[in-house]
């Protein structure tokens, strides 16, 4: 800071957070990287708007639709569904819904059978 | 969208500018470029372009824009909104590792001090005929002790004060409870840290010593000169106690030198010179240091200070403090402990979602083991958060600290000295308005005041003698 001085400890303690970060790698994202850790001193950085957030939004591309994603929901909905949350927040089954997809038989033909639920 | 002024309390000192910023409680000082920058927003809000135009003619475009950056990054300016943001309530977790523990070890006094919240007209707890035993048990103390350390977290050091009543009345209890805390919290691996309050009547030579020798921090409730003194601090028939207290207090400061001593003031509408309280306390007396705080009473009390009498007693509390700036600037000690424990918390950056530690780090044990919200509760049945015995009513704190949070005290959200006041002691505000969680607001002038004075004496310091302030950079301040 230039214009502002710090001068009590709680001014440091707002200065010292506004300063600019230094190692460029900070804020990368650790959570897909292969290997050993490499930046084994910091707290893993979470992106914006992944599934440990409410974000509605994931499941269309930008023309509105699903068939530009990298992996469509309909197509992944029983991977999402049962075994693994990512990439897109589906009720689960394990404690939440078992029956959701009871009416499904295949995803890719029978997907508009399943409803919404709300929590 | 347009900039405009967050919540912030400017002020000046050693010819710069200052901004304590509400609520982080951070102290910054301004160059010209911040100052024009926080000064045409003052006028009103304007947008980013506008300011930088508008101050363009006296300083470069991107050094305003750095400037902007900045105070926005501080929270000093922000972008306008509607209306006013809620506080944020955080309560704190439970449970809240105990630091204080505070054991009224008597409700018995040999004073009669008219003012006095324990006996006067004032009182909470029934302390002639309630159910409250006058002195506390050895196996209460033990009990307490226990409670003290079992409580105390991961915290390594536990504080143990002593209150009263007189406290020395029941100097046996005192006495062997030290011991045996000691040694309880050398098997636990911790250290208790001993302290008391006393009228300082009872002071022998042998419990002097016996003070000194167990490092027992002592303060000293006294007035000031005899004439000061013998108005409210008196014995049963009347009769003044300066020429008991003096001398003993005199061999106490000569004998028990491993712990400062400080005295604590009351002040009554009838206290005038303040300034001559403390030289007779210092000077004459020798103490370390020494604490004011304006009596507790119901306002139609002949000894409540009014509006007038608080407006007297800031004046004259200012010209102590610059007395404190002058001494501080030539790095010496002076005692007026009031100046000393406010410039720590604004170093620290102190922002108080409650007045005090009372229900949070420490609680009060009444004589019969009652566990309180601090020494003036203690016995209470109204504000009981437990007992010794069967430990903390864990859903009764956490109700209190529910409903005294300084978040639903409306009165405080639009003042800047909150961070700071918290809505000020629960006692006061019990006896004033019957309820803790009501804010005094017979002091907010009076705090403000003080608050702005003790900034003003911080900025000064910061500039003219900075290494000063290191010393409440160390844990525990002293």
């Amino acid at each position: 800071m230039k214009h502002l001085k710090s001068v009590n400890r709680k001014a440091a303690m707002v200065e010292q957070d506004l300063e600019p970060k230094g190692n460029p790698q900070e804020g990368d994202v650790v959570a897909l990287q292969q290997g050993p850790p490499q930046q084994p001193q910091q707290s893993p950085h979470f992106p914006l708007g992944c599934s440990l957030q409410f974000d509605p939004g994931w499941e269309v591309d930008s023309s509105g639709g699903t068939a530009g994603l990298c992996q469509p929901v309909e197509r992944d909905l029983f991977d999402c569904h049962t075994g693994c949350y990512w990439p897109a927040q589906v009720p689960d089954q394990l404690n939440h819904a078992p029956d959701w997809t009871g009416k499904c038989a295949a995803a890719q033909k029978d997907w508009r059978k399943i409803d919404l639920i709300f929590p | 969208m347009p900039l405009q002024l967050r919540e912030f309390h400017p002020f000046q000192a050693a010819g710069r500018r200052f901004v304590y910023l509400v609520p982080s409680a951070a102290v910054f000082a301004l160059d010209d470029t911040a100052s024009a920058v926080v000064d045409a927003l003052d006028r009103g809000p304007r947008t980013r372009s506008q300011l930088v135009d508008e101050l363009s003619n006296r300083f470069g475009r991107s050094e305003l824009e750095e400037t902007v950056s900045e105070l926005l990054g501080a929270r000093t300016i922000g972008e306008a909104v509607d209306g006013t943001e809620p506080l944020s309530r955080n309560l704190p977790p439970v449970p809240f590792p105990l630091t204080t523990l505070v054991l009224n070890v008597t409700n018995k006094c040999n004073l009669s001090c008219t003012y006095c919240y324990e006996y006067g007209e004032d009182r909470i707890v029934d302390t002639r005929d309630g159910k409250q035993p006058a002195f506390m048990s050895e196996e209460t103390a033990r009990q307490s002790v226990e409670l003290m350390l079992r409580e105390s977290g991961s915290n390594k050091v536990a504080h143990l004060t002593f209150f009263g009543g007189e406290t020395l009345l029941n100097f046996p209890v005192l006495k062997s409870t030290i011991a045996y805390a000691r040694r309880r919290a050398a098997e636990m691996g911790k250290e208790v840290d001993f302290s008391l309050t006393t009228n300082g009547t009872l002071l022998r030579p042998e419990i002097i010593e016996f003070l000194a020798e167990n490092r027992v921090g002592v303060t000293i409730s006294i007035d000031g000169p005899r004439e000061i003194q013998d108005q409210f601090r008196v014995f049963h028939d009347g009769t003044g106690s300066y020429d008991v207290v003096a001398p003993r207090i005199r061999e106490l400061l000569r004998r028990h030198r491993t712990r400062p001593i400080g005295a604590r003031v009351t002040l009554t509408s009838t206290t005038s010179d303040i300034r001559r309280i403390f030289r007779h306390l210092t000077g004459e007396i020798g103490f370390w240091e020494v604490g004011f705080a304006p009596v507790t009473a119901s306002p139609n009390r002949l000894y409540a200070i009014d509006e007038p009498g608080f407006d007297h007693v800031l004046a004259q509390f200012r010209e102590l403090a610059g007395e404190f700036l002058d001494y501080a600037i030539a790095d010496r000690h002076h005692g007026f402990s009031n100046v000393r424990d406010t410039l720590e918390e604004i170093h620290k950056g102190a922002s108080k979602a409650y007045p005090c530690g009372a229900g949070l780090g420490l609680l009060g044990v009444s004589t019969g083991g009652d566990v309180a919200l601090c020494h003036r509760f203690a016995g209470s049945d109204a504000h009981k958060l437990g007992s010794v015995g069967d430990g903390i009513d864990r859903r009764a704190q956490s109700d209190f600290l529910a409903r005294n949070h300084i978040a639903d005290k409306t009165d405080c959200s639009k003042c800047w000295a909150r961070p700071l006041c918290a809505g000020g002691c629960y006692h006061e505000a019990y006896t004033r308005y019957g309820a803790t969680t009501h804010p005094n607001l017979h002091y907010c002038e009076w705090i403000r005041g003080w608050t702005d004075t003790c900034l003003q004496i911080y900025g000064e310091i910061s500039e003219r003698n900075p290494k000063f302030l290191k010393q409440f950079d160390e844990p525990g301040g002293l």
